[in-house]
């Protein structure tokens, strides 16, 4: 059986308002400055200190989290590299790196609407002033915890876990019953 | 178009006829009327009984503030809501209302005979009669007592209607638009602040919807007022919200608003929710909530047509309505005098102006106009009753002398009585916020004073009385809500001039002189003077209390048009001043929530997130019966051929033991513990010892609280010397997280180490039976499946069906077991094809019925199934898991208290029925000898219990005082037929020496 079987993740329909995105390479990534310095290297992106920010270098991005916490995302095909480049770059540094590429699904919430969705379940303040374009932050949507990143003025990348993907567009697509059509 | 609607003016849209009924009979009105303007026109007074006394009761006031006209709208059987103020309610075409409180009819309500018994249903009566017996009081006495004294009936259909919540943040929250809201508005938009302007009614305005003849800046009001809101509008940084009820004011200027979406809708569209809950954060508050008039609290005041004076010109002006055809006015403020100018003019004859002011209280400019107007005034006057049976038909005057004596006046015939005692600011949410509040004599009303929360209070919210004043402070609050200098402008305004102040509490009313007739300072809850003054009597001195035992300001409304003069009332009859008789608290909501707005989107499927493991769809097309364990759905079992459940698990637990069975145990909780300090971090935590735990290999883990008792357990897999792989329970996944992310921030900052869940990474399969490596050899490469490479409890790094695999060497069922972790996108593809080469060995998937079965003949525990937040290792028979060498260990030192090493603790032991067949019931007590009569002296209880179909009889896992000393002895469960004797017994039921685990 050498045949890779195919990624499945909980299914996103696209809608006006709502896109999918394609499944990716993901590293959790724990540690202080000189891990950060390391990865910069071997990941192309430095991750960002600006607390709440995403950094990104063509279809690679970082996104800070927390003082000692970051989140890599890549695209899929890049997961054998990272796999073998990321934790060669980090030997001897304190730090941790976790593969957690399936434990989330992506999407975007976009279009003119965008703000006013997410405001319906999310506790923070959308306004594009005080939630600038390259702003991340782990917040709420509802019951759920969701990672929330604008990458435009009208758009917002959403990460959940697989299993809160189903809870968090049912919500979002109630609400969307108000748009019109 | 009735004798009662004028024949112009009003904000009512007399193109839009729009037809309704009231209790089964046909009127019509105007678009724009509420339900109170439209029954007024068609000549309707009569709106409800009273709550307790049944009373008829009319229109009092036209806008929330209402305590009487409560009905029932109703849409559909499922949309009936009671309970609304009819001055609320907008009417569409097709409305249909009821009234309430009443059997048969309206008009012949035979609750009334509590009116005749009002003599004896005093204040606390209630509380005083049905006392006891002190059970009857439940069962008997309370719901008759509701029943008969009620509201409306709830409806018994689910509510078909949705209802959203959201977010918002602005700088400056400006909650009323009327004229100081507006111009709070403004000014603060003008910043380029953003604001949001919330206001309960249909139309933003406020008093100025009622203001026809009034000039602001040299132009008509209503100009002022289009001009006004529709600059607002233009602005996107300006959210208006008509229809919308700030509610409450909850800490940090978090403040809760309802917005009415669709109530009125002739046909609401299926895409809106009926109501949207805002929670509106917001830098600055503005509260330009207005006042409201107070009623006067005078013998007969509750009969239908006697209303405030106010709402007499709101009818008169907003609606085109005129409230009666010939009106008695009493006035206790200056403002009554300009409405009965402007009724009079209008076509409603005044009988008389009864000025019921003390001597001494200053006349404004009022009295002169009505008696410009040629209306007359009687000054010193007092009301001592009146006539009517289901509508005012007569008022009592009489004449206060100079030395405060009372003699009958003259008789007025009238059909309508209005009525102001003077206006309170609505400080409500100031209060609800922890504002203090101060008593201000001149205006005779509790003003806001120390704001606790950053807001302000503008217009006559505070006191400040006159359009042009209260234009320029709401001007003032909105640019300092905004952070701005205030506006050099000023407002000028013709109309409107003030007159509200007043004096609370009841006119001059000597008993000798009154007839039997009652004074309502409470009118929903049916509150008297009288019961009042009783209440101080019997030595109630604290108002809280003196609330409590006469209900005053319990009802819906919570008081708002009777607080004061309840509190007044009660100063005067224990010679205090108003403030030195304190007040209630203000509480939320200001007026009534739907549930449904609260609970939004969470009802129903979508009450919590519903989780579903990779394997979900594969198992629910195969017809697997699931069950909720925390959020997760899992499979509990897979019955085939029409199976029950008992059947279906006995199969699948006897596959398992036999040949091969699969299990998705993904839902288990992960976290992989990396840095060097990995095993240093797990030493401290767990009970159990991690450095010699060789990579590639795992252990069972026990996790305690610091109280010594049993928190959490699970495999834990070291990967590398600085990476573990630590399970939890599927329950316990985020308090273990949580815990341990604890203690690294807060206690042991000094371990290089870092936690990340996994628990979503993994989608895990776990294989169990003899069989089991004949299946997986089908599939896996890179791994050595054999038991000497990969003995029992190993782990190994490989691949299956080609994706990369993480392959433990573990078994919660007690034969060769693997556990088969995937990453979760390849979890679905992989369960299939694992079933898939199972085939030709009959593999089984089983549930987590089976699974439990099957290691509780194993004895292996289930945390939180078999301990219960006090059971130590050793009661749980896990104690040989403690790492004997290790200094310290969360828990550790608890488990040295003697308490914890008493041999009569409750000890985890097998137990078997004497009767094979009879299973026992989880939970059921044990006791030590049969026969026991109540109280028994119950020594443990049944913990897990099931049929063994590969024992062929019951097993059953309990907890008993001092169990393990007691082997073979027999004990009893006791239940309704009979005692069960039971035999303790080792809690491992089947291959006691483990050898299949080693297969």
């Amino acid at each position: 059986m050498a045949d890779m079987l195919k990624r499945t993740s909980p299914p996103v329909a696209s809608r006006p308002w709502l896109a999918p995105l394609p499944a990716a390479t993901r590293y959790s990534l724990r540690g202080g400055a000189e891990a950060r310095a390391a990865v910069a290297a071997a990941f192309g992106v430095e991750p960002p200190t600006q607390a709440c920010r995403a950094a990104s270098r063509g279809a690679r991005s970082a996104l800070w989290l927390g003082p000692d916490e970051h989140l890599l995302i890549a695209p899929e095909s890049d997961g054998a590299t990272l796999a073998t480049a990321l934790p060669a770059a980090l030997a001897g540094v304190p730090h941790s790196l976790v593969d957690v590429s399936h434990r989330q699904v992506a999407f975007e919430v976009r279009g003119p609407h965008a703000e006013w969705l997410l405001a319906h379940g999310c506790p923070l303040d959308l306004d594009v002033a005080a939630f600038p374009v390259g702003m991340c932050t782990r917040t709420v949507f509802v019951k759920a915890e969701v990672l929330l990143w604008r990458t435009a003025d009208d758009r917002f990348r959403i990460e959940t876990w697989r299993s809160f993907t189903d809870y968090v567009i049912t919500l979002l697509a109630e609400t969307a019953l108000e748009l019109p059509a | 178009m009735t004798e009662f609607r004028t024949e112009r003016g009003g904000r009512v849209d007399r193109s839009r006829v729009l037809r309704f009924t009231f209790d089964g009979r046909a009127y019509t009105g105007f678009a724009g009327d509420t339900l109170a303007s439209a029954l007024l026109a068609n000549g309707v007074q009569l709106l409800g009984r009273s709550f307790k006394y049944h009373r008829p009761r009319g229109l009092l006031a036209a806008g929330s503030e209402e305590p009487n006209a409560l009905v029932t709208v109703i849409r559909d059987a499922a949309r009936r809501t009671p309970n609304v103020r009819a001055t609320t309610v907008e009417l569409y075409d097709g409305l249909v209302a009821e009234s309430q409180n009443r059997w048969p009819s309206l008009s012949f309500d035979l609750g009334a005979i509590n009116n005749l018994l009002s003599p004896v249903l005093p204040a606390g009566f209630y509380n005083k009669t049905f006392m006891w017996p002190r059970s009857a009081w439940f069962a008997l006495y309370e719901p008759r007592i509701r029943a008969a004294a009620g509201l409306g009936v709830a409806p018994t259909l689910p509510d078909p209607d949705r209802y959203a919540q959201r977010y918002a943040h602005c700088e400056v929250l400006v909650v009323g638009a009327g004229p100081a809201g507006l111009a709070a508005a403004t000014a603060a938009a003008a910043t380029g602040a953003r604001v949001i302007l919330c206001d309960e009614q249909a139309e933003l305005g406020g008093a100025l919807l009622a203001e026809p003849d009034t000039e602001i800046d040299g132009r008509p009001a209503g100009d002022w007022l289009a001009a006004t809101v529709a600059a607002l509008r233009a602005n996107p940084r300006v959210t208006l919200l008509a229809r919308t009820t700030a509610f409450g004011y909850f800490p940090h200027n978090n403040v809760g608003l309802v917005e009415r979406l669709t109530d009125h809708l002739e046909s609401p569209p299926a895409a809106l929710p009926r109501e949207r809950l805002w929670q509106v954060r917001a830098r600055e508050v503005v509260l330009a909530t207005g006042a409201i008039e107070r009623p006067l609290p005078f013998p007969g005041n509750d009969r239908p047509g006697v209303m405030l004076a106010g709402a007499a010109r709101t009818y008169l002006h907003r609606f085109g309505v005129r409230v009666g055809r010939r009106a008695v006015v009493v006035a206790g403020c200056d403002a009554a005098f300009q409405a009965a100018v402007e009724l009079s003019r209008a076509g409603v004859a005044i009988a008389v102006i009864a000025d019921v002011r003390a001597p001494g209280q200053v006349a404004g400019p009022g009295e002169q106009a009505a008696r410009a107007a040629g209306l007359a005034v009687e000054t010193n006057a007092t009301v001592l009753g009146t006539r009517g049976r289901l509508r005012v038909s007569q008022v009592l005057l009489g004449r206060v002398g100079p030395d405060g004596a009372v003699t009958p006046g003259a008789s007025h015939a009238c059909d309508v009585v209005l009525m102001s005692g003077g206006y309170t600011p609505s400080v409500h949410l100031h209060s609800q916020s922890r504002g203090k509040l101060a008593y201000d004599d001149a205006l005779g009303a509790f003003v806001p004073a120390a704001p606790a929360e950053r807001t302000r209070s503008a217009g006559m919210a505070r006191g400040v009385a006159g359009l042009a004043a209260g234009l320029d402070d709401g001007a003032a609050a909105g640019a300092a809500a905004a952070g701005a200098h205030a506006a050099t402008h000023r407002h000028s305004s013709r109309g409107l001039d003030g007159g509200l102040a007043g004096r609370p509490g009841a006119p001059p009313q000597p008993a000798a002189l009154v007839p039997p007739a009652k004074a309502f300072v409470d009118f929903q809850n049916d509150v008297t003077t009288r019961d009042l003054a009783l209440a101080r009597r019997e030595g109630f001195e604290s108002i809280e209390h003196i609330k409590r035992y006469t209900t005053t300001g319990m009802a819906t409304d919570q008081g708002k048009t009777s607080g004061l003069n309840a509190l007044a009332i009660v100063a005067s009859e224990s010679e205090r001043r108003v403030p030195e008789v304190g007040l209630t608290t203000f509480r939320m909501p200001f007026t009534p929530v739907t549930f449904g707005s609260l609970a939004g989107v969470a009802r129903g499927d979508a009450f919590d997130p519903v989780r579903r493991t990779p394997s979900h769809a594969w198992a629910a097309a195969r017809g697997a019966v699931f069950e909720d364990v925390g959020l997760w759905k899992r499979a509990r079992y897979f019955p085939v051929n029409g199976e029950d459940m008992h059947a279906a698990v006995n199969r699948e637990c006897l596959a398992v033991r036999r040949g091969v069975g699969m299990f998705d145990a993904s839902t288990l909780g992960k976290i992989e513990v990396v840095g060097k300090d990995a095993a240093t971090f797990l030493n401290r935590l767990y009970i159990n010892n991690w450095s010699n735990l060789g990579v590639q290999r795992s252990r069972y883990g026990i996790l305690l609280r610091d109280d010594g008792f049993v928190y959490d357990d699970g495999v834990i897999a070291r990967l590398a010397e600085d990476r573990f792989h630590v399970t939890t329970t599927t329950g316990g996944a985020a308090r273990v997280f949580a815990m341990m992310e604890d203690f690294l921030q807060t206690e042991w900052t000094d371990l290089s180490v870092w936690i990340t869940s996994t628990t979503e990474q993994w989608a895990v399969v776990a294989v169990q039976g003899p069989r089991a490596r004949d299946v997986l050899a089908r599939l896996v490469t890179d791994v050595d499946l054999s038991a000497a490479a990969l003995p029992h409890m190993a782990v190994a790094r490989g691949r299956i069906a080609g994706v990369p695999m993480l392959l433990f060497r573990v078994s919660f069922s007690g034969e060769l077991g693997f556990e088969v972790n995937v990453p979760a996108d390849y979890g679905a593809e992989v369960w299939a094809a694992i079933h898939e080469a199972g085939r030709e060995f009959g593999i089984t998937p089983y549930g987590t019925e089976a699974m439990h079965v099957l290691r509780a003949e194993k004895g292996y525990i289930i945390v939180g199934q078999d301990t219960d937040g006090t059971m130590t290792p050793d009661d749980a028979a896990v104690a040989w898991a403690i790492g004997k060498q290790k200094p310290d260990f969360v828990g550790k030192r608890s488990l040295e208290r003697p308490t914890m090493k008493h041999p009569q603790r409750k000890q985890l032991v097998g137990l078997e029925t004497l009767d094979p067949r009879i299973v026992l019931e989880e939970g059921a007590q044990i006791v030590a000898t049969r026969d026991q009569r109540p109280p028994m002296k119950m020594i443990g209880h049944v913990t897990s219990s099931y049929h063994s179909a590969v024992l062929g009889r019951s097993i059953a896992l309990g907890v008993v005082a001092g169990g393990r000393a007691r082997s073979g002895e027999t004990l009893y469960v006791p239940m309704p037929g009979g005692d069960i004797p039971v035999k303790v017994v080792s809690p491992v039921f089947y291959d006691r020496e483990g050898a299949r685990l080693n297969g």
